[in-house]
């Protein structure tokens, strides 16, 4: 059992959530309680991640940041350490490839909230952002909780990117999906038969522990 | 009443999030201690037990530690292209070592370590005799019992171009693409050749030998004379730190070199 992929793989799951969820439930309130002109095509770009196969956003990625890019080597200058093999490259991929796990699911719950809700909240003198904070964001809760999970769970997954990107280098970007992979081709068969194990556990208690935390499920207890 | 219970969720939901960001940052944390400062070594996936077992005996005499990425020869070369962060290379073939000096990512042209050996094997129950040699497949194709043929793929593993080379010179290569099955390296050719329903493959001698595949099945060694030697250089990369040269070194030593033997690779003179 690899320990450090276990702990790979939490951490890039936590990061990415930590790094999308803000900028996704702005995101989607943007989406939810506005119209403008190209919209259709901005909704597009938001579900591309859903349909794009993984290599293709890799192979992106490693142009665009590759040690042999312009880009790549000034962020090298940078910040003294590529993004492609690195951490903070598969927090970048991984936060690219769930963007529509995050933006979807909050905007069809910003979207629920009846526009009759926020028309009384105005009236009664509240600032747009107090109209968010207190009644757009509890009520779209379970949507937002919902995202926060789908990402977590999808990260855990991943698969195609993460090796494409991160290259398997253990405790830095072997996951533990990537570790699994990594069993099999050294015929360690039972190696990768805990793994995935623990894989499986890990997502099976997520799931549990969502719907447990879920307000709904509180309110009914 | 109402009001109260909205309270008390708003302040519950403030305890979650609270608590998600403090995971996150307790994470983030750890990450940062985690950073593990052992080399990391690229290696053609046929050292796969040679090497960890070498390591054991690096460790046990110097107490450095090393890490190793295990893939094709050809996706290790465009991953140091790419800026992987690996202080040594083992190739499988010497042509990427060679381009890879050439782009000024290496400290010198390397050393040969060894050379690899191609065998033909054929799991359990197979219909297959290795010790026929590859000549037995056509006897398959006429009898129409060729399921699938594993090797590495060509493009970017050495030893798929010297399984096609093996092929190719025996008249086999055109018949046989319809059976065969190509692993990213071959590693898993290897382990398309045991699992996959295939009557068998053109592997690594290092891992036929290797525990997980030696009681799986039969294999013979394929004569080195069908296929362009499969000579294996290793070269410190750019980045380079004091262990891996240490362990640079270490390899070139008698240790390494009897494990090199016992592993199925014949030692450069």
């Amino acid at each position: 059992m690899d320990w450090s992929a276990l702990q790979v793989s939490l951490s890039l799951g936590v990061c990415t959530v930590v790094l999308l969820l803000p900028a996704g439930i702005a995101a989607g309130h943007w989406l939810a309680t506005h119209r403008f002109r190209g919209q259709a095509l901005v909704e597009a770009l938001v579900a591309v991640p859903l349909i794009l196969p993984p290599t293709v956003l890799g192979y992106y990625l490693l142009t665009l940041f590759g040690a042999r890019s312009p880009l790549g080597a000034a962020f090298e200058r940078l910040v003294g350490q590529a993004l492609p093999f690195s951490f903070a490259g598969l927090v970048v991929a991984s936060a690219i490839a769930n963007i529509p796990f995050v933006v979807q699911p909050i905007q069809r719950g910003f979207e629920a909230v009846p526009p009759e809700v926020r028309e009384a909240a105005a009236c009664c003198g509240l600032s747009p952002w107090q109209r968010f904070r207190l009644v757009d964001l509890p009520l779209a809760w379970p949507a937002v909780l919902t995202a926060a999970i789908l990402t977590f769970a999808h990260t855990l997954g991943e698969f195609g990117v993460v090796l494409m990107v991160g290259g398997n280098l253990p405790g830095r970007t072997r996951t533990l999906s990537i570790a699994i992979y990594d069993r099999m081709q050294a015929f360690d068969d039972r190696g990768a038969a805990t793994m995935a194990a623990v894989l499986l556990a890990v997502a099976v208690t997520t799931l549990v522990l969502t719907s447990l935390l879920a307000p709904g499920r509180a309110r009914r207890g | 009443m109402r009001g109260d219970e909205g309270g008390g969720r708003r302040s519950s939901q403030r305890w979650r999030c609270g608590s998600l960001v403090g995971a996150a940052l307790a994470v983030a944390v750890a990450m940062a201690q985690a950073q593990p400062p052992a080399p990391v070594v690229a290696a053609a996936s046929d050292l796969s037990t040679a090497l960890p077992e070498i390591a054991a005996q690096f460790t046990r005499e110097t107490g450095d530690r090393v890490q190793f990425v295990f893939g094709s020869s050809g996706t290790l070369a465009r991953q140091v292209r790419d800026g992987a962060p690996f202080e040594l290379y083992l190739s499988a073939d010497e042509t990427y070592v060679a381009d890879l000096a050439s782009a000024g990512l290496t400290r010198d042209g390397g050393v040969l370590y060894a050379i690899g050996r191609l065998v033909l094997f054929a799991p359990t129950g197979s219909p297959l005799v290795p010790s026929r040699g590859v000549d037995d497949l056509r006897r398959l194709l006429t009898e129409r019992r060729l399921t699938r043929f594993a090797m590495a793929n060509p493009t970017h593993a050495p030893y798929g171009r010297a399984a096609e080379a093996v092929l190719r010179g025996r008249g086999l290569w055109a018949q046989l693409q319809p059976s065969i099955v190509l692993g990213e390296n071959v590693s898993q050719a290897a382990q398309f050749a045991v699992t996959g329903n295939a009557v068998g493959g053109l592997i690594a001698y290092s891992l036929a030998l290797a525990p997980g595949l030696r009681d799986r099945g039969t294999f013979a060694l394929v004569p080195d004379t069908g296929h362009p030697a499969l000579r294996q250089r290793m070269v410190r990369l750019a980045r380079a730190g004091p262990v891996a040269e240490r362990f640079y070194r270490y390899l070139q030593g008698p240790h390494a070199r009897a494990v090199f033997e016992r592993s199925g690779f014949a030692l450069p003179r």
